[in-house]
């Protein structure tokens, strides 16, 4: 038996749950394409604001032994220059049948619709709103998913802005109820949710007496976010009736199984092209597939949600 | 016997591991190449392939990546082009960097012995033909050259850095290691007078080695290219490692600034060339 690794996300046809996350391989529309070739069933975009940022200096990314800390700073060439890649991305996306999700963060509830209004007319498939990025505190203050009434309110802005365009945002792991922020941007409009973004953290090095970063703190990612990843989409699928792209260490077709069984609807991988290189979005699909055949699933909806309480 | 086979990592690499978190170095010695070209030799190994390179961290002031001049002991060399430079070129023996690697897909030759070349210039630092298995010969050797002009005429023959070449003019220095390293500057100050694509392509044309590696600026590789089999090139037209783990890529092609497809860190930094001709007739004897 073969089993059918297709999924549904919001109309959308994925060959199989394997999402590019953003912030890996999404700065160019020929990665992107690459990113697609390898085997994903969508790929999202690196995160695009108002206006270019460089980002923060190096050391920005390090592998600390039980994942990746980073801290790039939301270096992008601005929503302008963005919506040109996008539209040539989704060209030679559409041709292989992978969706494409654009990524999009902003300072301000108003910018983040005026962003949104710009990356729709390139027609991406979804919108993800990065709404949890951890390492621009400095800059932007505390992230909007911290709140739900602030979340809820660049939720608004964005459905706003979009059109027809669906929209998923995307949450912070470090909020004392990511249900409750998750209720609330659905209120708001949002068609569905990504979990999670990466964890705060700072990783020290002794000899030198000094963080690594030169952010001094960076997102967690990888296999030590996994955990963390698997509670809050198991609490998110609890509290709303929306497609979850879940997220955070998926690094095996294993991983994928687990962020299914959470209730998640598609996964989403990005640490593990680090460890594994670009093939690994085909090969966790491929070890799903291998994972449901041994197990004597059919396809994903026999694991969705098995582990979240049954929905 | 045929051509070497390009082998490539598709995910973890061959040699050593991702680079992890940054180990601390203690420099042992700090050779002057140049006027503005040190070389820090560390106080111990990093296992690395030829054409890899590692992330180097000086604490609270910042980090490069830089070519592995040598893996054992470990070397780096470091032309002072910006404050980052500057500052590793006032470390002293008994100061400490720290590096992270190695890094990048290096060469892997499946199978030797094989007569290879290698170009280098400007800035370039390679080692791919002291470390990669290979006959020394006529056409197995390493090319010097300085391609640039400098203001002062007196010092273009300084702006050479060859690892273990003796100061002295001449066509030829032994190296020590069984490859001969062959300097050219183009007012002839040092070593022969010309530049060197010409004199590596003049030497290949004759003696047809298998592989070609090419370490430098843009414009010698594409000569290097046109005389020659180049069988790859370390990369300084696809762009340079930026963050080390290929998350923060922004690698543009030479001519029409697109973006491409090919991750610095994950893919290079030594890429393919551009043509392969037919392959040496002396490996098949």
């Amino acid at each position: 038996m073969v089993p059918d690794l297709t999924c549904d996300l919001l109309g959308l046809r994925l060959r199989n749950p394997i999402v590019l996350a953003s912030g890996v391989l999404g700065t160019s529309a020929a990665l992107l394409i690459r990113a697609a070739r390898a085997g994903a069933g969508a790929v999202t975009s690196k995160s695009c604001g108002p206006g270019p940022r460089a980002g923060h200096a190096n050391p920005v990314a390090v592998d600390w032994g039980h994942g990746v800390i980073n801290a790039i700073g939301l270096s992008n060439p601005g929503a302008e220059e963005e919506a040109e890649m996008l539209l040539e991305a989704r060209a030679g996306l559409e041709v292989l049948g992978v969706p494409l999700i654009a990524s999009i963060f902003a300072g301000t509830v108003a910018e983040y619709g005026a962003v949104a209004r710009i990356v729709a007319g390139a027609q991406p498939d979804l919108i993800e709103v990065n709404i949890s990025c951890p390492n621009v505190a400095d800059e932007f203050g505390t992230p909007f998913a911290a709140d739900a009434e602030i979340a809820a309110g660049v939720t608004e802005a964005v459905k706003a802005a979009v059109g027809a365009v669906p929209i998923s945002v995307k949450l912070a792991p470090n909020v004392p109820s990511v249900g409750r922020i998750a209720r609330a941007v659905v209120e708001a409009g949002a068609d569905a949710i990504t979990a999670v973004n990466t964890m705060p953290g700072m990783v020290i090095d002794a000899d030198a007496g000094k963080p690594v970063l030169s952010n001094r703190v960076g997102g967690i990612s990888g296999p030590a976010l996994k955990p963390i990843a698997l509670r809050c989409v198991a609490e998110i699928v609890q509290a709303v009736d929306v497609p979850v792209i879940g997220t955070g260490g998926m690094m095996s077709g294993r991983d994928a199984a687990e962020m299914l069984m959470a209730g998640a609807t598609a996964v989403g991988v990005g640490s593990a092209v680090w460890y594994r290189g670009v093939t690994v979005l085909g090969e966790i699909a491929a070890e799903l597939g291998t994972f449901l055949s041994q197990h004597g699933y059919a396809d994903l909806a026999a694991i969705r949600g098995t582990a979240a309480g049954g929905r | 016997m045929g051509m070497p086979t390009w082998r490539r990592s598709a995910g973890p690499l061959p040699v050593g591991d991702r680079g992890g978190v940054h180990e601390r170095y203690t420099i042992v010695r700090v050779e002057a190449e140049n006027y503005r070209t040190k070389t820090l030799v560390l106080d111990r190994p990093l296992k690395a392939g030829p054409g890899q390179f590692a992330m180097v961290w000086l604490p609270g002031v910042g980090e490069k990546p830089f070519s592995i001049a040598a893996d054992d002991p470990l070397a780096l060399t470091v032309v002072a082009v910006g404050p980052f430079s500057e500052a590793i070129h006032r470390l002293v023996p008994g100061d400490a960097v720290w590096v992270r690697g190695p890094l990048g897909q290096g060469v892997h030759p499946s199978r030797g012995p094989y007569y290879g070349a290698s170009v280098v210039g400007g800035r370039g630092v390679w080692r791919g033909a002291t470390a990669v298995p290979g006959t020394a010969g006529d056409c197995g050797g390493v090319w010097r050259g300085c391609m640039h002009r400098g203001k002062d005429g007196g010092r273009r023959a300084a702006e050479t850095a060859v690892r273990g070449l003796g100061r002295r003019n001449g066509r030829r220095t032994a190296t020590g290691t069984g490859v001969t390293t062959r300097v050219t500057t183009e007012d002839g100050t040092l070593g022969a007078r010309g530049l060197v694509t010409e004199a590596v392509g003049a030497a290949v044309a004759q003696a047809r080695p298998d592989v070609v590696y090419a370490c430098g600026p843009v414009g010698m590789l594409e000569l290097s290219n046109v005389n020659a089999m180049t069988w790859g090139y370390h990369t300084s037209s696809r762009g340079k490692p930026s963050c080390g783990a290929g998350w923060a890529c922004a690698v543009r092609a030479k001519g029409t600034g697109a973006k491409v497809g090919w991750l610095v860190c994950h893919d290079g930094p030594v890429d393919r060339g551009w043509t392969l001709r037919e392959p040496c007739r002396r490996t098949e004897e």
